[in-house]
């Protein structure tokens, strides 16, 4: 078992979102988001579509940056580093992106094998058979060669996670990874999620909106409302909750959300 | 009159912003030629793209403006009884005015719109995130590649259209209207200078710069969805379009009065 002593102890986190805030327009989207990731464990974020999930993955990679607060890995304040060290900072991460976001002008071989490109001086035989083992432990073979257009969804969903694990990186961040899948391809994509969990040791940060993905990859889960974390615990807790709003979403009740909804 | 006043301070304050934001753009994607040159594997395909399969194109423009000066100044010049003047007017028209005018809008067109529509996809699809987390910088990656094929290949496909013009516009008038060849070719030797030439160049270097940074901006500033990428590739074309009837005005004022101080 993970340990989960960070979660407590604010110093011990690898990755510490420190009351962010986040605003497009007139829109508050974040509203004092704190939370600490451990190192090693998996952390799943759920919470309504909309709530402001995908934004709060993407202030943790430096893609979007607060207008509040902080957010810090390893003693580095992502939100206040430029985005030249930025670079430097990414090759520690990968992140999974919610319709895979796969080059279309590039091949699968040349999508997978980008970041060794960009980061590292590998021959050309030493990038492919990197390629082909990444592409292996995503259950793909024979693929290189193919187009993104030629990939049915889960098929790129794959090929984006091979992309994200080709650097070997620390923190792994997905977007709704099972978003859009059948329930099939959708435990494949969580058992790979497993899987290169315990092959690469990694720390996993996962967005979905899927509970029986939630649980079954889960260290612990927290549950994002209105731009804030309102609790936080293990699948077990998280399912036992007596917070009747993350009861109703776990449960999946619309309650008197469809007369807001007709409204 | 309050609310007047409102919008209007609240546009004022946009259109600045805006041009500070393409101004860094600008700069970033000038940087990044030494930054990080663009590797081979990026930029010939792209220049195959931009340059290569425009040429058809260039060349029809180029052959048709070439006629149908010819038609409208032989139309001209004949009810004052000097033809003879066709030549020089013609491919002076082609050279430093209407061959980089249009040879450039018909680019913005062609490879602009292409451009804006690939980047704001690429932006609402989030490829764009996606560069940044794998430690590209995208202006770099992106925009810097376009930008320099773009700057080398608008006036070479600027001088093919010039070139065809003055083929079609001497078709027009010596094969078809019976100008004398000898006075035609005589009038424009006499009349046509590399200045000219040189104009026509300096003018399509620009266009092209400007066509690759607008539309490559405009993608990048794509709103969601299919809408998103429509609007910003429309932006894309009608702001390239407008930048190059405007500046092509203040070019060809500016470069006359070069030409006046340098020969006075």
């Amino acid at each position: 078992m993970t340990d989960v002593v960070c979660a407590t102890k604010p110093s011990e986190g690898l990755i510490r979102i420190e009351q962010v805030w986040k605003r497009f327009g007139s829109t508050h989207v974040l509203r004092g988001a704190h939370i600490n990731i451990c190192r090693g464990e998996t952390l799943v974020i759920i919470g309504e579509s909309g709530c402001g999930k995908s934004v709060l993955l993407k202030h943790i990679i430096g893609l979007l940056r607060p207008d509040k607060g902080r957010v810090i890995f390893d003693h580095i304040e992502i939100s206040a580093t430029d985005e030249t060290d930025l670079a430097t900072v990414r090759r520690r991460f990968g992140m999974v992106f919610q319709l895979a976001a796969l080059f279309d002008s590039m091949s699968v071989r040349e999508n997978v094998a980008f970041g060794l490109y960009r980061h590292t001086n590998y021959s050309e035989d030493r990038i492919s058979s990197i390629v082909t083992e990444k592409l292996r432990l995503v259950g793909l073979s024979g693929v290189e060669s193919k187009m993104p257009s030629e990939l049915s969804g889960g098929m790129r969903k794959r090929v984006g996670i091979a992309r994200a694990i080709a650097l070997d990186p620390e923190v792994i961040l997905y977007d709704e990874p099972t978003t859009g899948l059948d329930p099939i391809m959708s435990d494949v994509i969580n058992e790979l999620i497993l899987r290169v969990q315990r092959s690469q040791n990694t720390t996993s940060i996962v967005v979905t909106h899927d509970m029986k993905s939630a649980y079954k990859i889960g260290t612990r889960i927290a549950m994002l409302h209105k731009g804030k974390i309102i609790q936080v615990g293990t699948p077990e807790e998280i399912q036992n909750t007596t917070n009747p709003i993350v009861g109703q979403f776990i449960r999946g009740e619309a309650r008197e959300r469809i007369e807001e909804s007709l409204a | 009159m309050n609310l007047w006043l409102t919008r209007l301070l609240r546009n004022a304050i946009t259109a600045v912003t805006s041009l500070g934001s393409f101004a860094r753009f600008v700069i970033s994607t000038v940087d990044g030629v030494r930054a990080e040159p663009p590797q081979r594997r990026v930029i010939v395909p792209l220049m195959v793209e931009i340059g290569l399969k425009s040429v058809g194109v260039v060349l029809a423009t180029g052959a048709f403006v070439g006629m149908v000066l010819a038609v409208q100044i032989y139309n001209q010049l004949h009810k004052m009884g000097a033809e003879s003047t066709a030549g020089p007017i013609i491919n002076l028209s082609i050279v430093s005015e209407l061959g980089p005018v249009l040879a450039a809008i018909i680019l913005a067109g062609r490879v602009g719109g292409a451009m804006a529509a690939e980047l704001g996809t690429m932006k609402v699809t989030e490829q764009i995130d996606a560069l940044r987390t794998l430690g590209a910088d995208p202006v770099t990656y992106l925009v810097t590649p376009r930008f320099l094929s773009c700057l080398l290949l608008v006036p070479i496909l600027t001088l093919y259209s010039d070139a065809i013009g003055v083929v079609g516009g001497y078709v027009m008038s010596v094969k078809f209207y019976a100008i004398s060849e000898h006075y035609y070719w005589e009038q424009t030797r006499r009349f046509l200078e590399m200045w000219d030439v040189f104009v026509g160049i300096a003018k399509s270097l620009f266009f092209g710069g400007a066509i690759g940074l607008i539309c490559c901006y405009k993608g990048f500033q794509a709103g969601q969805g299919a809408e998103g990428v429509g609007r910003a590739t429309t932006n894309a074309f009608v702001a390239a379009f407008i930048t190059i009837l405007v500046s092509n005005f203040f070019m060809s004022l500016f470069f006359n009065t070069l030409y006046r101080v340098l020969h006075s």
